[in-house]
């Protein structure tokens, strides 16, 4: 049993992979969570586990043109990668990146109180995704790699029927 | 986006027709500021029924606007919010302060 769920694993590790790059202009930010979205679809998401993964690459790209490149032009890459049930979206850029990853990513904190900005770009990626890691150096540019798991059918199958079970 | 202003309740609707992000938010910001100084209205309605998306720039737009209109002793609601949108607004706290309203005729409601 467990051989077969290992050869099943091996068989489906790293199933897909895609990678696009895109000028840091704001019109950009729909074409790469809308790139990303199309991709993770294979994996048959629902309609909710879809729109975090919008979300999160939004929040993710916004961060690279506002405060990567400052509204600069520089290129933004976005690779996605499938394993198994698992989304790996990994968007960097070339920017100037973070001082300190923590206060950054604290709830409310944002480096342009004067733009309006919530502070809460990573605070919605970290609860949104199932994983989501940062690294950055100053003046070389900031990578973040964000997972999300996709429920197989299965077992969404098998909640509804556990659920439906409980109604009755 | 479509605007409609009650002029007998002073009431200023807001209908944003596209997805909300760091890039359209600029537009809907400029617009929205423009009819709020023209109208002076009591309060602003949030129309989200046409909104399919929204990420954490549309939380400090509609943050922003709400200080405009709390400045002109004002208040604003939001109505027909979809759940992965209503999701957003709960994590950042944003309903304590710009709040949902369950009937979508505001003037029933009263």
């Amino acid at each position: 049993m467990f051989l077969y769920i290992m050869q099943n694993n091996m068989k489906n590790l790293y199933d897909n992979e895609m990678k696009i790059e895109f000028v840091s202009k704001s019109n950009n930010e729909a074409f790469a969570r809308i790139s990303v979205a199309a991709f993770a679809s294979q994996l048959d998401p629902t309609i909710e586990e879809l729109a975090d993964i919008k979300t999160a690459v939004s929040e993710a790209v916004t961060n690279s043109i506002i405060h990567g490149y400052e509204d600069s032009e520089g290129i933004i890459s976005v690779t996605c990668k499938i394993f198994a049930n698992t989304v790996v979206i990994e968007i960097s850029d070339n920017g100037k990146g973070i001082e300190n990853v923590d206060i950054a990513k604290e709830p409310l904190y944002t480096s342009k109180p004067d733009l309006e900005r919530s502070g809460m770009g990573f605070t919605i990626m970290e609860s949104f995704m199932d994983d989501l890691d940062v690294e950055s150096i100053l003046g070389l540019g900031t990578k973040v790699t964000m997972k999300k798991i996709i429920k197989s059918k299965e077992e969404k199958k098998s909640e509804g029927k556990v659920f439906s079970s409980f109604r009755l | 986006m479509k605007v409609n202003y009650d002029e007998e309740e002073k009431l200023l609707t807001f209908e944003i027709t596209e997805e909300i992000d760091h890039h359209t938010t600029e537009k809907i910001r400029r617009k929205m500021d423009y009819e709020i100084q023209r109208f002076i209205p009591r309060k602003i309605i949030f129309d989200f029924n046409q909104v399919t998306f929204m990420d954490s720039a549309g939380i400090g737009m509609l943050i922003g606007r709400y200080k405009v209109i709390k400045m002109l002793g004002g208040s604003a609601e939001l109505i027909n919010v979809k759940p992965s949108i209503k999701k957003i607004f709960e994590m950042c706290g944003v309903l304590k302060i710009i709040p949902i309203r369950k009937l979508s005729n505001p003037k029933i409601a009263g």
